[in-house]
């Protein structure tokens, strides 16, 4: 029992003096540090501005997409049952999300609501006389397929036609699936470039101290003790680093949500509200920075270690 | 029984180099023992055996009863806490003051502060520095910093002391104030080993001396017999 408990003093005083020693060192290295600092800094901006971007774009396709629906026009013949019929058949199609039945009396009341002069007009309309057809608004899982499940639809009995703004919605979508692309690429490449430059700093920084580490394993620390205080150095650099651009995330995102009152330029863009989405994306940047330095230092040291 | 055994030490460098041949040694415990030898003889390469920077390709070397031929890379920090070792050019941390250099030997075993504190002192007392505790190495003279590094190897109170050529950087005078030190090691019980050009100094000691020539132990002098004059 005292045995245990004198091991258990002695890994405390280690672990205390190693993180005591990985604080002091940032210091005494001041200059390396800084670098190490302004490196993880301009990266993490980088990532961070990368990340507003993409999230932005990301949440405008989603919400472009969820309004992709394909209007099928019923023939004015079809009965009730024969409607509900054709709506029970395109749900047994591939790709549909669900779909919705509007009839056409509904459409009338919704367009008399637009305007008076059409209220006038559809005013004098019976259930006979009524021009429109009854609708179904149709929702598909996977926008990519819209256009054959669009003529797939086309193909059944009683459906007079089919809309699905053809053309556009097309281009759209490909304009959407290269800018995702392109968005997951810069990520990716973001992330690798951090912790290469990082890695690399941290390389510098160790390097100049390859003696240090000689020494220590001459006087007989053993690896892990040689390579926790520059772990915990790269951790200590690393939330440095992550500090700046964490407070630029938080405060420059809400005031330019403020700025532009949540849109950009349209209605039609909105932006990401600021909470709690700064919040994560400022976890996500001191996630980074920390694990990086971690990371870079332990790669480093190991270089010099005979493991 | 003998502290130090060599049995049939072979060393090739990987380059092809061969810096031990057939090496027979034994060192009693608390012996002084000097092995001298030209540039390219084996002397640093037998040096480095012992704390286990190199491995020997052939043979074994026990030290204290460890087969260190055998110690894994993972565990040499396990022999290199039983051993003191003294460089020509001192190794100490130019950022951490004498006191700190010191201590860092200590407190990797996490020592409680207060013994670190005691045995630091007490080493720093031994080479004569005490007064220089917070002093920077850049601040003291050669002789100063190599009885700082000689304070830092004993300071774990090791049974065996290496040296390196120790006083290779350092003029006559000072060259004997550290080898005084040593010798002061030596008489509290530690065993030393020490490789040097200085057949002057080797001279004055009158200790156990080895000769080294191209990778071969020629001569094993008794304690006292080794003569600068004899001609070799």
């Amino acid at each position: 029992m005292r045995r245990e408990v004198i091991v258990i003093m002695k890994a405390f005083r280690i672990i205390s003096r190693n993180i005591r020693d990985g604080f002091k060192s940032v210091g005494r290295n001041l200059s390396l540090s800084i670098a190490s600092i302004s490196c993880i800094t301009i990266t993490l901006l980088i990532v961070a501005i990368a990340l507003v971007v993409s999230y932005n774009v990301e949440s405008v396709t989603k919400r472009v997409k969820q309004d992709f629906t394909i209007v099928t026009f019923v023939d004015n013949a079809a009965s009730k049952e024969q409607i509900d019929n054709l709506t029970e058949r395109i749900k047994k199609l591939d790709n549909i999300d669900n779909i919705t039945h509007e009839t056409k009396k509904e459409i009338a009341s919704e367009m008399r609501d637009t305007s008076d002069s059409l209220s006038a007009i559809i005013d004098t309309w019976t259930d006979e006389t009524n021009p429109l057809y009854d609708t179904l608004l149709v929702k598909v899982k996977d926008t990519q397929k819209i256009s054959n499940t669009a003529k797939e639809i086309r193909k059944l009995n009683l459906v007079k036609d089919v809309k699905y703004g053809q053309g556009m919605v097309e281009s759209l979508l490909s304009v959407f699936s290269a800018v995702e692309k392109g968005i997951l690429i810069t990520m990716v490449a973001l992330v690798l470039v951090t912790l290469f430059l990082i890695t690399n700093t941290i390389k510098i920084t160790i390097f100049s101290r390859k003696r240090e580490i000689e020494i220590m394993r001459l006087v007989g620390a053993s690896n892990f003790s040689i390579k926790q205080p520059f772990v915990i150095e790269g951790f200590v650099l690393g939330f440095l680093g992550a500090i700046i651009p964490m407070g630029l995330t938080i405060y420059g995102y809400s005031a330019l949500y403020g700025h532009f009152n949540g849109q950009l330029f349209s209605p039609f863009i909105k932006l990401v509200a600021a909470e709690p989405f700064v919040y994560v994306v400022s976890l996500v940047l001191l996630v980074l920075g920390v694990v990086v330095g971690m990371f870079g230092s332990y790669n480093a040291v190991r270089k010099y270690l005979k493991i | 029984m003998e502290f130090i055994k060599f049995k049939n030490v072979d060393k090739t460098y990987k380059n092809g180099v061969n810096a031990v041949y057939n090496m027979n040694l034994e060192i009693k415990k608390g012996e002084f023992v000097f092995v001298i030898g030209a540039s390219g003889s084996g002397k640093s390469t037998l040096i480095k055996m012992l704390y286990r920077e190199e491995k020997p390709t052939n043979g074994e070397i026990y030290v204290g009863g460890i087969n260190v031929a055998r110690v894994k890379n993972s565990k040499v920090y396990k022999l290199r806490r039983k051993i003191g070792i003294v460089f020509q050019d001192y190794k100490l941390l130019p950022k951490l003051t004498v006191y700190e250099n010191v201590a860092f030997a200590l407190e990797i075993y996490g020592l409680p502060t207060d013994e670190v504190k005691r045995k630091v002192l007490k080493a720093l007392d031994l080479v004569g520095l005490k007064s220089k505790v917070k002093s920077y190495p850049d601040q003291l003279s050669g002789g100063e910093q190599q009885r700082v590094a000689i304070a830092r190897a004993i300071v774990n109170s090791p049974k065996l002391l290496i040296c390196d050529e120790p006083t290779g950087n350092l003029d006559p005078d000072t060259s004997l104030e550290v080898m005084k030190v040593i010798e002061k090691i030596n008489d509290l019980g530690t065993t030393i080993v020490m490789a040097t050009h200085d057949r002057e100094m080797v001279d004055k000691m009158k200790k156990r001396v080895v000769l080294l020539d191209n990778g071969k132990l020629v001569k094993d002098y008794e304690k006292g017999s080794y003569s600068n004059y004899e001609g070799v």
